[in-house]
C-alpha cells in the first residue's frame, strides 16, 4: 500500500493526508450553454412541427369535402368557377415544366462554372468569379421575375426571335429560373471538387491523363455526391421558386403541353389566391393549404432522394 | 566540395542508338560527347539527365544547378534533409511542376537525349513515358480493376485484352493474388500497403520507362515498406527507377546510385536553395563519402 501524498488541499486533521480526489468545481455556465443550443436547436423543431399543423389542419377540411384522387388526378383546376373543380394536375404540369426548364439551364451552366472554378482557374480568375456568381445569387427574386417578364418574354422571345407566344410562358420563366439558380449549383459543387484531394489529381496527370480526363473521370466521381447534393439543392429551389413564376409563367391553370405556353405552377396560385379574398373556412381557402402541402411532401420526397443518392455516392477519401 | 573529375560521360552506344532509331523510326537527337559536371563520373547509360537545372517558385529557388545522369535499369536514391530539393527535383523529371502555379524550371534535362522542357515537347507525353508514384498511395474513387485500367484507357493505349492487362500489371506490383477476386470492388477497401503497391501496379500498366517514386514507403508499415521495396528491385530489371527518400537505410538496400542533398543559406538573403553536393555508387556514398556534409549526414550527426 502506498499513501498519498498531500498536495496542498484543506488542512485535514493532523497527522492524517487528505484523501486524493479528482473532485472539481460544479461548471454551471456549460449547463446554461447546453440548455440555451438545445433551445435553439427546439425553436427550428418546433416550427417545422407547426408549418406541418398549419398545413394539415384545413387541408385535411380540405379532403374531407373533396376526395384525394379527385384532388391528385384531377385535369382541371377551377377552385373558384361557380362550377369548381380541383384537379391539381395543371398546376404539377406547370410546375414540372419550369423546373425542368431550369435545370437543362442551371446543371451544365453551374457544373461548367464549378468545373472552371475548380479545375482550370488561375487563382485571379477565380477571385473575380466566385464573387460575381455570388452577386448573381443575392439579386432579389422579384428582380428576375421583371427581368423574366419583360425581357426575355417580351423583347428576346416577342420581339427578336418573333415567337408565337402570348405575354407570358413557362419558357421564359424556367430559364430565368434557372439562371437564378445556377450560382447555387456552381457553388456547391464547386466546393465539393475543390474537396477531392489533390493528390487524386496528381495521381492522373501521372498517368498522362489530360486536364479534361482528369476532371471528368476522376474528379467528378470523387465529387458526385456532393454535385448530386448540388443539383438536388437546385430542384428544391427551383420547385419551391414563387415570385419569378407568379410573375412570368401566367396566371391562368391549364395542363401545359409545350414550353411556350402559359401555365400556372403550385407556387404561383399560392401566392395569387394568398392575396384574393377567401374567406376563412371555405373550400377556397382550404385549397391554398391541399397545394401547400402537395408541395411540402414533393420538397420532403427530393430531400429523402438526395439523402439517399448522397450517401450511395460518398467516398471517404 | 568534391574535385572535378573531368570524366567524360560516354554517351549511346553506336548499337544502342540505332536500336533506338529503329524503335522510334526518327532520328533519335543523341547529346554530342561534352565534359560533364563534377558529380556525374561513371554514369555510362544514361536514360535521365539533369544540366545544370534549376527550380524557382515564383522568386523563391528551390534547387540549383543540379547536373545529374540517371542510368537505366538502375535504382538512384536522392536522399538529403528536408528542403534540399529532392523531391522538387524529382517533380522535374517528368513535369509535375508544371502543374504548380508559379513553378518554373530552368536549365536542361533530357528524357533519351531529348529535351525534356523544349517548346514543342507535350508535358502530357512526358508523364506518358515517366511515371510517378507518390508518397501517400493516392488511388483513385474505382474499383481495383478500373484503377489499373484508367492509365490505359485515358492515354488511348492500343489494349488487346484489358483484363489480360489488369492482371499483368497487377501481377507486375506483386497485389495479383491478394486481389484477384475482388477486382471490382472499391480501392479504398484496400490497406495502405496494397494501396501503394495499386499504384505501382497502374503505373506499369501505361508502361513507362521511368518510374519516379517519391517517398514510396513514408506512410507505410515497416512489413509493407518491405514489400514495396522487393518489388522494387524485381522492377528494375524493365524499369529505371529514381526513388526519393527520408530514410537511408532504405537507399542504402535498394539503390545502385545515391545522390545527396542539401540545402544552402545564401549569404545575402538566408534564403535556403537545395543543391547536390555528391553524386556516386550507393557503395561509394555510404562507405566512403567523399564530402564531409555528406559523411556527416550518413552517419546521423546532421538532418
Amino acid at each position: 500500500m502506498t499513501t498519498v501524498r498531500e498536495t496542498g488541499g484543506p488542512a485535514k486533521a493532523p497527522g492524517r493526508p487528505a484523501p486524493f480526489t479528482f473532485a472539481g468545481k460544479p461548471r454551471y455556465g456549460e449547463r446554461v450553454i447546453r440548455v440555451l443550443l438545445a433551445l435553439a436547436a427546439a425553436v427550428t423543431i418546433a416550427t417545422t412541427i407547426g408549418i406541418l399543423l398549419a398545413l394539415i389542419v384545413p387541408a385535411l377540411g380540405f379532403f374531407r369535402e373533396i376526395p384525394v384522387t379527385d384532388f391528385l388526378f384531377g385535369d382541371r383546376w377551377a377552385p373558384r368557377f361557380a362550377k369548381a373543380s380541383f384537379g391539381v394536375v395543371p398546376l404539377i404540369t406547370a410546375t414540372l415544366w419550369t423546373t425542368l426548364i431550369a435545370l437543362v439551364i442551371a446543371v451544365p451552366f453551374g457544373l461548367g462554372a464549378a468545373m472552371l472554378l475548380s479545375e482550370y482557374a488561375r487563382p485571379g480568375l477565380r477571385k473575380i468569379l466566385k464573387p460575381v456568381l455570388e452577386i448573381l445569387a443575392g439579386i432579389p427574386t422579384v428582380v428576375y421575375g421583371l427581368f423574366a417578364l419583360t425581357f426575355v418574354q417580351g423583347t428576346v422571345f416577342r420581339q427578336w426571335l418573333g415567337l408565337g407566344t402570348g405575354a407570358f410562358s413557362v419558357l421564359a420563366a424556367g430559364v430565368v429560373m434557372g439562371i437564378m439558380i445556377v450560382p447555387t449549383v456552381a457553388s456547391v459543387s464547386e466546393d465539393a471538387m475543390s474537396a477531392v484531394p489533390q493528390a487524386m489529381r496528381q495521381g492522373s496527370a501521372a498517368l498522362g491523363a489530360n486536364r479534361m480526363q482528369t476532371t471528368l473521370r476522376v474528379v467528378f466521381p470523387a465529387a458526385l455526391s456532393g454535385i448530386i447534393a448540388a443539383i438536388v439543392l437546385g430542384v428544391s429551389r427551383a420547385v419551391g421558386e414563387t415570385m419569378i413564376v407568379a410573375m412570368a409563367a401566367g396566371s391562368q391553370a391549364r395542363i401545359v403541353s409545350g414550353p411556350l405556353e402559359q401555365g400556372q405552377t403550385m407556387t404561383g396560385f399560392i401566392a395569387n389566391a394568398a392575396l384574393g379574398d377567401s374567406r376563412v373556412g371555405s373550400i377556397q381557402y382550404d385549397t391554398l393549404f391541399a397545394v401547400g402541402l402537395l408541395l411540402f411532401l414533393i420538397t420532403l420526397l427530393v430531400n429523402f432522394v438526395s439523402i439517399a443518392l448522397v450517401r450511395r455516392y460518398r467516398q471517404a477519401y | 566540395m568534391i574535385k572535378d573529375t573531368d570524366t567524360d560521360v560516354p554517351v549511346l552506344k553506336p548499337e544502342e542508338e540505332a536500336r533506338l532509331h529503329e524503335q522510334h523510326g526518327v532520328p533519335v537527337h543523341v547529346a554530342p560527347t561534352q565534359k560533364r559536371g563534377k558529380n556525374n563520373d561513371r554514369v555510362t547509360d544514361a536514360i535521365l539527365t539533369c544540366e545544370d537545372v534549376n527550380v524557382f517558385y515564383g522568386d523563391f529557388r528551390a534547387v540549383t544547378g543540379v547536373d545529374l545522369d540517371f542510368a537505366r535499369n538502375q535504382i538512384t536514391a536522392l536522399i538529403g534533409p528536408s528542403g534540399c530539393g529532392k523531391s522538387t527535383l524529382i517533380r522535374v523529371l517528368n513535369r509535375m511542376n508544371d502543374l504548380i502555379d508559379g513553378a518554373r524550371v530552368e536549365g536542361k534535362v533530357t528524357f533519351r537525349g531529348v529535351d525534356m522542357y523544349a517548346k514543342n515537347v507535350d508535358a502530357i507525353e512526358v508523364r506518358r513515358r515517366i511515371g510517378m508514384v507518390f508518397q501517400k498511395p493516392n488511388p483513385f474513387p474505382k474499383s481495383i480493376y478500373d484503377n489499373i485500367a484508367y492509365g490505359p484507357r485515358v492515354i488511348g493505349m492500343k489494349v488487346a485484352n484489358m483484363d489480360d492487362l489488369v492482371e499483368e500489371a497487377l501481377t507486375g506490383a506483386a497485389l495479383w493474388t491478394e486481389v484477384k477476386d475482388k477486382l471490382k470492388q472499391s480501392a479504398f477497401g484496400l490497406s495502405g500497403g496494397q494501396q501503394q503497391r495499386l499504384c505501382i501496379a497502374r503505373t506499369i500498366a501505361v508502361k513507362p520507362d521511368v518510374i519516379l517514386m517519391d517517398e514510396p514507403c513514408s506512410a507505410l508499415d515497416p512489413i509493407a515498406t518491405t514489400r514495396i521495396e522487393d518489388l522494387m528491385a524485381e522492377l528494375r530489371r524493365n524499369y529505371t527507377i529514381v526513388i526519393v527518400t527520408h530514410n537511408m537505410q532504405q537507399a542504402a538496400r535498394v539503390a545502385d546510385r545515391t545522390a545527396f542533398f542539401t540545402a544552402l543559406a545564401d549569404e545575402g538573403t538566408g534564403d535556403r536553395t537545395g543543391v547536390l553536393v555528391e553524386y556516386g555508387t550507393t557503395t561509394q556514398i555510404f562507405e566512403s563519402p567523399r564530402d564531409q556534409r555528406t559523411e556527416d549526414y550518413i552517419s546521423g550527426r546532421f538532418g
